[in-house]
């Protein structure tokens, strides 16, 4: 997959800004103890080098109700610290999604006036239309978590007061 | 940002207008369009939508992404999230928990 190749409808595009450092989001996006904090809760394992490994482990609470260990796989394609990230990103948790393939991820992360930074998450869902409707909060009255908007949320609420937006895990 | 407005102004001006409420219903339908197709399903000079779409933009509601040859535009929902985070969930909570108070106090005087 090309970067000129966004196909219409089929890429999703977050934007937060946040009253914080870039190294502190590379820190809660890429650390284990900051992601367990937020969105889905589960720690991430990134070999932080092209070609490297990505995993995202299920929660605790999510294994609990017998999901497996792992619940995101993919791979590492580029990394600029603490100003880009991009992976590829496949749902293993669920045998419809996981068959749906690898995605594409790009996180942005730039730094704006007066101590904000902005984060930018463009997710490239080509292929994978479950996993588009999971990103986009579409299975939340499942109990599926609100999506990158969820998840997103909850990471800015984490770093601006220190809180988890939703200890719990969701609603 | 525009000097003087905080985030949560330039969300609120920015869902003030029934145009813009349209244009991002438009891609909450589907997302990623250019200005050409946006245009199409409006009455309006492709200025007009432009300006629309600066001060979604601005209100961070949308976000524009060069794709090839193409600007796309993209809907972001998060500034909706915040916003109803901070202004409308709050008074939901406050009028729930009126309804106990006066549950509670209802059942005192029982």
């Amino acid at each position: 997959m090309t970067t000129t190749a966004t196909a219409i409808g089929t890429t999703q595009v977050y934007r937060v800004y946040i009253k914080t450092t870039p190294q502190a989001i590379w820190d809660a996006i890429t650390k284990p103890e900051w992601t367990e904090r937020y969105g889905y809760a589960g720690r991430v394992d990134f070999e932080l080098r092209p070609g490297g490994k990505y995993i995202g482990y299920s929660s605790e609470g999510m294994r609990s109700m017998g999901a497996p260990d792992v619940g995101v796989d993919g791979e590492v394609l580029e990394v600029d610290p603490p100003h880009r990230l991009v992976q590829t990103f496949r749902m293993v948790m669920d045998p419809t999604m996981a068959a749906q393939g690898f995605t594409r991820l790009t996180y942005e992360i730039e730094e704006r006036k007066n101590g904000v930074t902005r984060l930018t998450l463009t997710h490239e869902l080509e292929g994978a239309p479950q996993l588009a409707v999971l990103m986009s909060g579409g299975m939340e009255d499942q109990g599926a978590g609100g999506g990158w908007n969820w998840v997103l949320s909850g990471l800015k609420t984490l770093l601006e007061t220190g809180q988890s937006l939703d200890p719990a895990g969701h609603q | 940002m525009v000097a003087g407005m905080t985030d949560d102004d330039l969300v609120f001006k920015a869902l003030a207008d029934p145009t813009r409420r349209f244009l991002l219903d438009l891609l909450f339908q589907r997302d990623g369009r250019t200005l050409t197709e946006l245009e199409g399903e409006l009455e309006m000079t492709r200025f007009g939508v432009m300006k629309h779409l600066r001060v979604l933009e601005d209100a961070g509601l949308v976000v524009a992404r060069r794709s090839g040859r193409e600007k796309l535009h993209f809907l972001n929902p998060i500034p909706i999230q915040l916003l109803h985070d901070r202004w409308i969930g709050k008074y939901r909570e406050r009028y729930a928990s009126a309804l106990i108070n006066l549950k509670t106090e209802l059942e005192d005087m029982a």
